[in-house]
């Protein structure tokens, strides 16, 4: 079983790709979108500006949801998670997957500092996760964004900094975490872990 | 809510080591790969490496070392020292930075700072500013503190915010090595005067000193080094006692 990590220019592929081995996974690159047909789940990474979700209009979309129509697991990182909705003020122009329902807006609040860079807290809601299995205690996980996505019927778990926004999301085998999992010391790898044992149940 | 971040420094020339007393004296703390490893063990939030050395031999060996710590981590690892072009920082980044940090080569050319931050995202991108206390002003110097500039730290600050920087890792050269705290005005001034975050460097002697620059410094996070390379202050019991004191920190 391969976790195909997709590389569209967006950040640092390096930290994914180790995270993944930490948690027990073969994880390789994906260049082109027909590669996707080779891996059995797919990693959505990114950082930085919206624009750059860009590089996955066309080709890279239609192949992103044939993956998820053939119910293969998808886990989308920060960037790659704002992808997953409508679209993002930050690069207004752009449609995201539009898989989930709503914007991505500029975090904003008095006296909180954008970026919101640093260690903050996963509240769980009442909804069932795989992704949160026995992620227990007061979890801490590592942000580093300045956009966010509005919390709805697919959030598991939301994080204040300002506002309150959605930090995980979660439709079927579609996952989504605004922080760093592969940053987020040992609640990232449990994340990371469950992500691959569910990758593992569908290959 | 936000934690107050506590950040390792590990100061690393020709592939070791080392923290010196006000930018003096290096003296040799061992092995980087080592050192993150125990510190990551410890729960620290987040490392950063500085190149102190400015070779070409010794940039090389740099990567190395990024590389090798990078694999002791679950954490982010910001990296600064001689990272002037795109080309550095993509070798960097591509060696398992999450972070670079930029300083004397920011004030050569203010503009790299927005054409890194256009490439990787401002929250990638940290300008490091080195300040000295000179006549009622915080002037900023650089080539690791050697150099006297034209700027004070707080306008130098807003100016790097308003082109792309996403934190401001500011040290003071006064307290750098001195274990008599963090100066917090300094750190209050820049914090106030900016809305990105503002990791506070230079003086962390005692537990007590990282409370006042949370405090009455504003700061986002606290960067110290020879306090835990020589393991005088062990860094879950400082973050114990940060929590007791009432500071927002992951414990």
């Amino acid at each position: 079983m391969t976790i195909g990590v997709i590389d569209y220019g967006a950040g640092n592929l390096t930290s994914v790709l180790k995270g993944l081995s930490a948690a027990g996974a073969a994880a390789d690159v994906v260049r082109r979108p027909p590669d996707i047909e080779d891996v059995e789940a797919l990693v959505i990474p990114g950082v930085g500006h919206f624009a750059s979700t860009k590089a996955l209009d066309g080709d890279w979309r239609r192949s992103i949801y044939g993956a998820i129509d053939a119910s293969r697991p998808v886990l989308a990182i920060c960037l790659g998670m704002q992808w997953l909705f409508q679209g993002s003020d930050e690069a207004p122009a752009l449609d995201g997957l539009d898989l989930l329902a709503g914007r991505c807006t500029r975090l904003a609040g008095t006296g909180v500092k954008v970026p919101h860079v640093g260690w903050n807290t996963l509240t769980r809601l009442p909804r069932p996760s795989r992704m949160l299995d026995g992620v227990e205690g007061e979890r801490w996980a590592y942000f580093n964004h300045m956009y966010a996505a509005p919390v709805g019927r697919d959030t598991v778990a939301v994080t204040t900094h300002g506002a309150v926004f959605a930090s995980c999301v979660e439709q079927g085998g579609v996952w989504g975490v605004q922080f760093h999992p592969e940053k987020s010391a040992a609640t990232g790898l449990r994340i990371l872990a469950n992500f691959v044992a569910l990758a593992r149940e569908g290959s | 809510m936000l934690a107050k971040r506590i950040i390792a420094c590990l100061d690393v020339r020709d592939g070791s080591v080392v923290k010196g007393i006000e930018f003096q004296d290096l003296r040799d703390a061992g092995d980087p790969a080592a050192l993150a490893r125990r510190y990551n063990d410890e729960g620290i939030d987040e490392l950063i490496v500085l190149d102190v050395s400015a070779t070409i031999e010794a940039r090389l060996a740099l990567l190395e070392t990024v590389r090798r710590v990078a694999q002791e981590l679950l954490i982010p690892l910001g990296v600064g020292g001689g990272i002037r072009s795109l080309e550095d920082a993509k070798a960097v980044f591509d060696a398992g930075a999450d972070k670079v940090s930029l300083n004397t080569a920011a004030l050569r050319d203010p503009a790299a700072v927005t054409a890194l931050a256009r490439v990787y995202g401002s929250q990638a991108v940290v300008v490091a500013i080195d300040a000295k206390r000179e006549e009622g002003e915080f002037r900023v110097f650089s080539r690791s503190g050697s150099a006297r500039e034209a700027r004070d730290a707080v306008s130098w600050a807003r100016e790097v915010e308003g082109r792309g920087a996403g934190e401001i890792l500011l040290t003071s050269i006064d307290r750098d090595g001195t274990k008599q705290g963090f100066d917090c005005e300094l750190t209050a001034a820049v914090s106030g005067a900016v809305a990105i975050p503002v990791i506070a460097s230079g003086g962390a002697g005692a537990p007590a000193h990282f409370v006042e620059v949370f405090r009455d410094g504003r700061a986002d996070a606290a960067l110290a080094a020879s306090i835990f390379h020589f393991a005088e202050h062990g860094i879950a019991d400082l973050k114990r006692y940060l929590a007791e004191q009432g500071v927002p920190v992951r414990l």
